[in-house]
């Protein structure tokens, strides 16, 4: 059931992002940023709020009269912080849902994603104690009718003793401490609200807490702009004496508070109860089948630790060398935390088609889809390939690549073939052109997918794909899953491309077989090099 | 220049979307009663006597007591619920009986009650039962109140001195 809810949501996603990715590029897409997005609506909320709290005054009257003097008196700095303080907060709502949503479309929740998913949970919690504190800070009529709601709320769980809503409905039951407690909530809940932040990224390799430059300066100007075309106001004084019925609510905040009346407060509450519970038993319904997790192989494995750079799910770290050879170091991998994305496998620099043992083995290798099996795949696929000009594709299970099946290799991310494949395809003549097929630019399944690709191809990382590949004769393209269409388009351009080009001159001879020669598996040295 | 007008399309996006949501930061008003109506709430805490009265122990009761727990006398902790009426008009006619809070039973009785009436003149009478009788009223207030649109009239209980305050 919830599988075909997220080929909805995918297929929303897909058709809202392509357009963005195509304005914006892979680099800025807001969509692609939206964790990096919601830090910076965070840090803006909270200068602001620093800012605002040197003219806010806590009592019942003055409390008003002071955010009336910010957005009257001091318009054009406080005020304007003011607009900051309360869009950025809603903005950062929306990145929280929309994040959320992508998150489960590209199904980025279950396996060891679980931590972040789970860890996201109270942070929509907090998140909303802080608004909502906020809101009650100005005591307009907003404030009022936030007070009785939340209040009633509360007062339906049978925690406290006396009614909390009594306090907000006549005069003479509210002091000038109640503000202090509430600016002490507004602050300590954000605080705590940034603690479970870190938390939440804690497992995550590299993750973006800052937006592109130019994205975070875009954002900034409009947000200008947006404060000064409509600055945020109050609406008019709290009176205890009159009911709040009639007000402007805050619709990212405040979207259950109507309910209160048409649904009941324990219909509101059981909403919550089962929207929580369901997030978070979310990533085992049903569980993620992960496939046996990466394996050192210390024979193999000098410890140059470009694996443990390369994995995006901290899953590998570096220990001291166990089995006395002169390397300080070895890989390690934590079973728990990988996801079988073979991206350690296309790190290594043992991780060449072109060694020559018994034996295809690497420093570090997928037990269930071995470099071996995985040369033998590429062979098998150049085999029946006759129409000129034979192009073999190495594609990602995740994106547009997987449906075209001429000539195709699938792989569970296209890092996870080390760039000295696309070498080794060219060099044997296994095929005229090599196509990388992964996932669009900016929803890399494995999020890092894409740009080691790119960057080992460019050959800013390492491994590089060596300068002899010939790379009119390569082409990189990356396409969604939903994408099929302009896969096979900018496939056919590149088979064009790849056919007007003088025939390819072999430097080896196809293989007749893999094992081509039956020297003894031994380990590598340091420096050894290890192409033919 | 392409650049140029990229970026352009780029910021503009991004204030069409941040002007949305500044629209709904406080856009459609939510109006949560009928137009032409008041709130009448009935609200207040209030402790009932206890279930029963404080009893002397007899001294072969008081030694079977630990010697640093015993006491002469033996007060139940519990309370007796609330009975409470309110009638507004022919348009409210509440009863109920509010039992003790606390795990022991032993903490006041409350109540937090909503009525979203007319505008327009009542007749509210209120009464409550807080000791052991089972007929009449230990507490009681009749009063006319005139109801305005959007207006908050709360019936309080004071204990000092005892008895309904509407206000």
């Amino acid at each position: 059931m919830i599988a075909p809810i997220r080929a909805i949501i995918r297929r929303g996603f897909e058709w809202i992002e392509r357009p963005f990715e195509r304005l914006f590029g892979p680099a800025l897409n807001p969509l692609a940023q939206l964790g990096a997005l919601g830090f910076f609506f965070f840090w803006i909320v909270a200068v602001s709020g620093v800012y605002l709290f040197i003219f806010f005054d806590t009592g019942i009257e003055r409390a008003y009269e002071s955010v009336e003097r910010i957005s009257t008196i001091y318009w054009y700095h406080a005020g304007v912080m003011r607009s900051f303080h309360r869009y950025a907060s809603d903005l950062l709502v929306v990145m929280v849902v929309v994040h959320l949503l992508r998150e489960f479309a590209y199904d980025h929740y279950r396996g060891v994603r679980w931590f972040s998913w789970l860890t996201g949970l109270p942070i929509i919690w907090l998140l909303y104690g802080s608004g909502i504190t906020g809101y009650w800070l100005v005591w307009d009529k907003l404030a009022h009718f936030v007070a009785i709601t939340t209040s009633e709320l509360l007062d339906w769980l049978p925690i406290f003793g006396e009614p909390i809503a009594r306090n907000f409905i006549s005069t003479g039951t509210l002091t000038s401490r109640f503000f202090t407690l509430m600016v002490f909530m507004h602050v300590a809940v954000p605080l705590f609200l940034l603690f479970i932040m870190w938390v939440h990224i804690l497992r995550i390799s590299r993750p973006k807490v800052n937006p592109p430059r130019m994205l975070a300066a875009l954002s900034l100007v409009a947000l200008l702009g947006v404060a000064l075309w409509k600055p945020a106001l109050s609406q008019e004084h709290a009176d205890l004496t009159k009911a709040p019925v009639e007000v402007g609510l805050d619709w990212f905040y405040l979207p259950l508070y109507p309910f209160t009346n048409s649904w009941g407060r324990g219909a509101v509450w059981a909403f919550l109860g089962t929207f929580s519970l369901m997030i978070g038993l979310m990533p085992w319904l049903p569980p993620l089948r992960r496939a046996k997790a990466a394996e050192v192989d210390l024979a193999h494995c000098n410890g140059c630790a470009r694996c443990a750079e390369d994995c995006p799910y901290e899953a590998i770290r570096m220990v001291p060398r166990t089995d006395g050879m002169p390397f300080p170091t070895q890989a390690q991998v934590n079973p728990s935390l990988c996801v079988t994305c073979g991206i350690c496998v296309g790190a290594c620099p043992s991780s060449t088609p072109f060694r020559r043992s018994m034996e295809l083995r690497t420093g570090i290798d997928l037990p269930d889809f071995q470099l071996q099996l995985l040369r033998e795949r590429v062979v098998a696929a150049a085999t029946p390939l006759q129409e000129s000009p034979r192009v073999l594709t190495l594609a990602c299970e995740h994106g547009g690549g997987t449906r075209y099946t001429v000539g195709t290799i699938t792989l569970p991310c296209v890092a996870m073939a080390p760039p000295s494949l696309t070498d080794f395809i060219l060099s044997r003549n296994l095929a005229d052109g090599v196509v990388v097929a992964g996932c669009a630019e900016s929803a890399c399944y494995h999020r890092l997918g894409v740009t080691w690709t790119k960057q080992r191809f460019n050959r800013t990382r390492d491994p590089y794909l060596r300068s002899r590949v010939p790379r009119e004769r390569t082409a990189m393209i990356w396409t969604s899953a939903l994408e099929t269409r302009r896969f096979e388009q900018e496939i056919a351009n590149f088979r064009n491309r790849v056919a007007a080009l003088p025939a390819m001159a072999a430097r080896h001879s196809a293989p007749a077989t893999i094992a081509v020669s039956a020297t003894t598996d031994r380990q590598v040295q340091p420096g050894e090099k290890v192409d033919p | 220049m392409i650049s140029a007008l990229r970026l352009c399309g780029q910021f503009v996006v991004i204030v069409a979307l941040f002007a949305a949501v500044a629209a709904f930061a406080d856009w459609p008003i939510y109006r949560q009663t009928p137009r032409g109506t008041g709130i009448v709430t009935l609200s207040f805490v209030h402790g009932a006597d206890r279930r029963a009265d404080c009893r002397r122990l007899t001294p072969e009761e008081i030694a079977k007591l630990p010697p640093n727990m015993r006491r002469v006398q033996d007060c139940p902790r519990g309370r007796r619920p609330i009975y409470i009426e309110l009638d507004v008009g022919d348009q409210i006619s509440y009863r109920a009986s509010l039992p003790p809070t606390g795990i022991a039973g032993d903490g006041p009785s409350r109540v937090y009650q909503r009525f979203v009436l007319p505008a327009g003149q009542y007749d509210v009478v209120v009464r409550m039962r807080d000791t052991a009788r089972t007929e009449g009223f230990d507490y009681e207030r009749e009063e006319r109140i005139a109801l305005r649109p959007d207006q908050m009239i709360v019936i309080d209980f004071r204990s000092e001195p005892p008895g309904f305050v509407i206000q």
